[in-house]
């Protein structure tokens, strides 16, 4: 058996999968459900002083008939009394001893961060979490990304976190910044014991197009939301790279966006998460979601000959450089496999209209023929084939010493004559 | 041990009805999977396979996920892809059928997962520790089969007899080969028999060479899974002929061995269950010009099930509805070679119509009228009771007899191989709950 212990910024789970705090993480009824699934961790609905919400408050992007690719919410922090929700946390850490709470906070003064942070502690959180990402509405009343986006504010609050807390406190940063390493750092230089990433992205998800109002419609109203769902994920990988492999920052990372099953967080794990948090995927199909993660999680470790989550975290930060440090004279073309190809022309298209016009039909077949002379391997056909592995993109040994863009203007190293620039 | 297959088997020239799934196809297939609450296929599954569950691990690329989540419910999770009445299992109670999107292809993703299973040799079970205790499981077939993984999960250690020179039950001699082979059903057998510790003597047929107080006073406990018996036939004249046979022994010998067809015209099934539909469906297959099923009521009450008969009709399988066969007769005097099949009308209520005679040629007769119930092997042998020939049992197997359970087409008149599984694996359970119980010695 392989052993999915983690461990982030001292916060042990059994497994590396946590719900983030959002609806799935509302109540102990539902997190108790949670673990008796199989989920690590739950980092509870974020806690503050309880708001009201809009009734019409979630939206689902289709993308090519996939309901739900994309989703956006306008809800706020938790509506329920704090209260209610101690006594939750308190009942389901007594339920569930070794599966961590993360207790998720939104306030404004020190104060009130100091009287939550000692109430949550006291109710048995196994960690705190700043909530500095929310987009919408809490912003405006000066918290959640207003928060996030201001290294300053985001270093000051940490720090009176770290101040009143006697456990691990991760910041979760928010996306809506050109740059995420400043806000790492800030979190950093506030004390922060790790960083969650990422929140959702500001968004208008879709208009309704006949009454002339964005999704989703409160009345005929609606306002700005967040982005999240498998269609984040490539933004939010970006961001945890960009963190993990920063060398002045080098805090635990708990990784979020977009998750929806073992591969995706995999992905997360191998650029520097050593857990990852997951919140749309459950809205939409439930908790039950967790056991193909725990199962598919624990095959790929054991055929990559792993015995633990923590030999593959940030496995593939080295492999994310620079542009200026790629090798120029790296090349690669398309191989057509005649015997897979269906004959579907859409790599045809694709080069003529959207690459370098080297894909061309053939006579008598329906079989294309790749001009090698002319590709230069961008990998366009390869993407829209609808057969795996018909396509290939094959390395050409040109007989080109690597050489990258840095080199070729430091030191003068010679680049391959360029293909398809005529 | 069980005797290898022959290598001329006129089965072999049937190919796979249904293709398989490759990865591209099983990865579209299983995305479109919704992945249901309190799913209605699970529910049609007498296994209950996690089926939303094992779909989704496919989505996400973990076949081996996949594989475990369908061989923990069912180890016959192989040849149950390949043979089970999916239409009016798993897949006929799909949410999708109350749309106009087709339903999920649920027996293609589940041969796609347990073929990479066995292609891999993935291994998922082992026995568990030994209990000490002996079970004897009369029959080879699915039944037996389920029921002895299942008690070596648990421990105990399994003795099966089989009557025949393979194990399989009719998975290996009775079902039709464009679902799934012979050869198949043997390796589905050496799956099961890859946990350890189960014996196999086959050629045995109890109640011949070996008595049932034997069995009773060498083993702790024993699993009657001895299926259905041989064809039931029509007692008409001329059923001596030659050509003419049972169905379910034809396609046995079909099956396991070779048979001649090269001067058969025209054949004749009698039936109108499954097994008159798989016969009619072989016998063409194999070549035959003209196959004509003679069946007493309409077609809307046919036993066999809908979507078979629509694949015998494409094959161009004819029948005569509302028939009944009176005769058979050699075709010419001094031949004892069966040529004629006389028939009659009937009307709606099965009487025979008057001055309705009718007459068929044939060149082979099949009849598949039903099997009989092996039941007289236990007459006599209290506590085992029968109701319309079929041994009486709990839903755990237990039958009136301690220490005696039984499951399987003996047990439930004869439905399919997934509910053999299923019964067998329940029997096992409620075996080892009596063990635990101290219920056996
Ligand atoms: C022609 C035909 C086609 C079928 N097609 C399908 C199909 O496509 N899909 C499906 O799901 N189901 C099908 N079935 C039904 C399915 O095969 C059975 O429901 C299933 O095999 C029952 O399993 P079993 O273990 O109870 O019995 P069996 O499979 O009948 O196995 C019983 C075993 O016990 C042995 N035995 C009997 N008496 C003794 C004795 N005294 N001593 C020792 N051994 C003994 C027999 O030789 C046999 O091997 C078909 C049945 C027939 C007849
Ligand atoms: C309906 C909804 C409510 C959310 N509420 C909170 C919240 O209260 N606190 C918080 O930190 N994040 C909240 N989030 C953000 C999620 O925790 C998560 O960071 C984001 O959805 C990205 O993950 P995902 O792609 O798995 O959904 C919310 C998200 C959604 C969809
Ligand atoms: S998901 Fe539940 S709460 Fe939301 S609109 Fe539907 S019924 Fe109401």
């Amino acid at each position: 058996m392989i052993d999915l212990t983690t461990n982030t910024a001292g916060i042990v789970s059994p497994n590396p999968f946590w719900l983030a705090s959002a609806p799935p993480a509302n109540s102990g009824l539902q997190i108790q459900r949670a673990f008796e699934a199989g989920w690590g961790g739950a980092v509870w609905k974020t806690l503050g002083v309880p708001i009201q919400n809009v009734s019409s408050r979630f939206a689902g992007h289709t993308i090519h008939g996939v309901q739900g690719a994309g989703f956006t919410n306008i809800e706020l922090i938790t509506d329920r009394s704090l209260e209610v929700n101690l006594k939750e946390i308190a009942e389901t850490k007594r339920l569930f001893p070794r599966n961590p709470i993360i207790v998720s906070l939104m306030v404004e003064t020190e104060s009130a961060w100091r009287e939550i942070i000692a109430q949550s502690i006291d109710a048995g959180a196994d960690g705190i979490e700043l909530n500095f990402g929310c987009p919408h509405g809490m912003c405006e009343r000066g918290m959640g990304s207003a928060v996030g986006q201001e290294p300053a504010v985001n270093e000051r609050i940490t720090a009176w976190a770290k101040k009143y807390s006697t456990v691990p406190v991760l910041v979760k940063l928010t996306p809506n910044v050109s740059d995420i390493v400043p806000h790492g750092l800030a979190a950093k230089r506030g004390g922060a014991d790790g960083v969650s990433l990422i929140n959702t992205i500001k968004s208008i998800i879709a208009v309704d197009i006949d009454r002339f109002v964005p999704e989703p419609r409160v009345g005929n109203r609606s306002s700005n939301g967040g982005y999240c769902g498998a269609a984040v994920k490539p933004i939010a990988l970006h961001m945890v790279a960009a963190l993990a492999r920063d060398s002045r920052f080098g805090l635990p990372i708990s990784g979020i966006g977009g998750v929806t099953n073992w591969r995706d967080a995999v992905e997360f794990l191998v650029l520097g998460a050593s857990t990852v948090q997951v919140c749309t995927e459950v809205m939409l199909r439930g908790y039950g979601i967790v056991e193909d993660m725990i199962d598919g999680l624990a095959r790929y470790l054991e055929t990559h000959g792993c015995h633990s989550v923590s030999e593959i975290v940030g496995k593939a930060i080295p492999a994310y450089s620079e542009w200026g440090d790629l090798d120029l004279n790296y090349e690669t073309v398309a191989k057509i496999n005649a015997d897979a190809c269906i004959g579907c022309q859409l790599c045809v298209v694709a080069c003529h209209d959207g690459a370098h016009q080297c894909i061309h039909p053939q006579e008598g077949t329906r079989v294309p023929r790749v001009d090698e002379s002319e590709c230069v391997g961008c990998n366009l056909c390869q993407i829209v084939c609808p057969v795996s592995h018909c396509i290939e993109m094959v390395q050409v040994q040109n007989g080109h010493t690597p050489a990258t863009w840095n080199q070729h203007i430091t030191t003068g190293a010679t680049l391959r004559p360029k293909k398809g620039a005529h | 041990m069980a005797a290898p297959l022959s290598n001329h088997r006129s089965e072999a020239a049937f190919e796979d009805f249904k293709l398989p799934l490759l990865r591209d196809g099983a990865m579209a297939e299983a995305t479109r999977c919704l992945f249901c609450h309190d799913a209605p296929c699970i529910k049609a599954c007498p296994t209950a396979i996690d089926i939303p569950q094992f779909i989704r691990k496919i989505a996400s690329d973990n076949v081996h996920g996949a594989a475990k989540t369908i061989f923990e419910s069912n180890i016959l999770g192989m040849s149950c892809a390949r043979v089970c009445p999916v239409e009016v299992l798993c897949v006929g109670a799909c949410v999708y059928n109350d749309t106009e999107q087709p339903p999920i292809a649920i027996g293609k993703l589940q041969r796609y997962a347990t073929d990479r299973a066995y292609d891999e040799s993935w291994k998922f079970f082992s026995a568990g520790p030994n209990s000490g205790k002996r079970v004897a499981l009369i029959g080879g077939g699915p039944a037996s089969l389920a029921a002895a993984h299942e008690l070596r999960r648990l421990g105990h250690a399994c003795t099966i007899l089989e009557k025949r020179a393979t194990l399989g039950g009719l998975n290996t001699t009775g079902v039709a080969p464009y679902k799934m082979r012979a050869d198949r059903s043997i390796s589905e057998v050496e799956w099961v028999l890859s946990i350890g510790g189960i014996e196999v003597r086959t050629n045995v047929t109890v109640g011949e060479q070996i008595t049932l107080a034997q069995l009773e006073r060498d083993f702790d406990a024993v699993f009657i899974g001895v299926g259905l018996g041989a064809d039931t036939m029509l007692g008409i004249p001329g059923e001596t002929l030659g050509n003419v046979h049972g169905a379910v022994e034809w396609i046995e010998r079909m099956k396991l061995r070779a048979v001649d067809l090269s001067d058969v015209r025209r054949a004749v099934i009698i039936g109108g269950g499954n097994t008159a539909l798989d016969a009619a469906r072989e016998v063409r297959g194999l070549g035959v010009p003209r196959v004509t099923m003679v069946y007493r009521g309409r077609r809307e009450v046919m036993s066999g099930y809908a979507h078979e008969f629509a694949a015998a009709a494409n094959e161009g399988v004819e029948v005569e509805w509302q028939a009944a066969a009176t005769a058979l007769r050699n075709a010419r005097e001094g031949t004892l070679r069966v040529g004629t099949v006389s028939c009659t009308r009937l009307d709606d209520g099965r009487r025979a119509i008057a001055g309705s005679a009718f007459e068929l040629d044939a060149d082979l007769v099949l009849v598949a009228i039903g099997q009989a119930k092996l039941s007289a092997l236990f007459d006599g042998f209290e506590g085992i009771t029968l109701d319309h020939g079929r041994i009486r049992t709990d839903t755990d197997g237990r039958t009136g007899r301690a220490r005696w359970y039984a499951g399987g087409d003996c047990q439930n008149g004869g439905v399919e191989v997934v509910n053999a599984a299923a019964e067998g694996k329940a029997a096992a359970r409620g075996i080892d709950a009596d063990f635990r119980r101290g219920g056996a010695r």
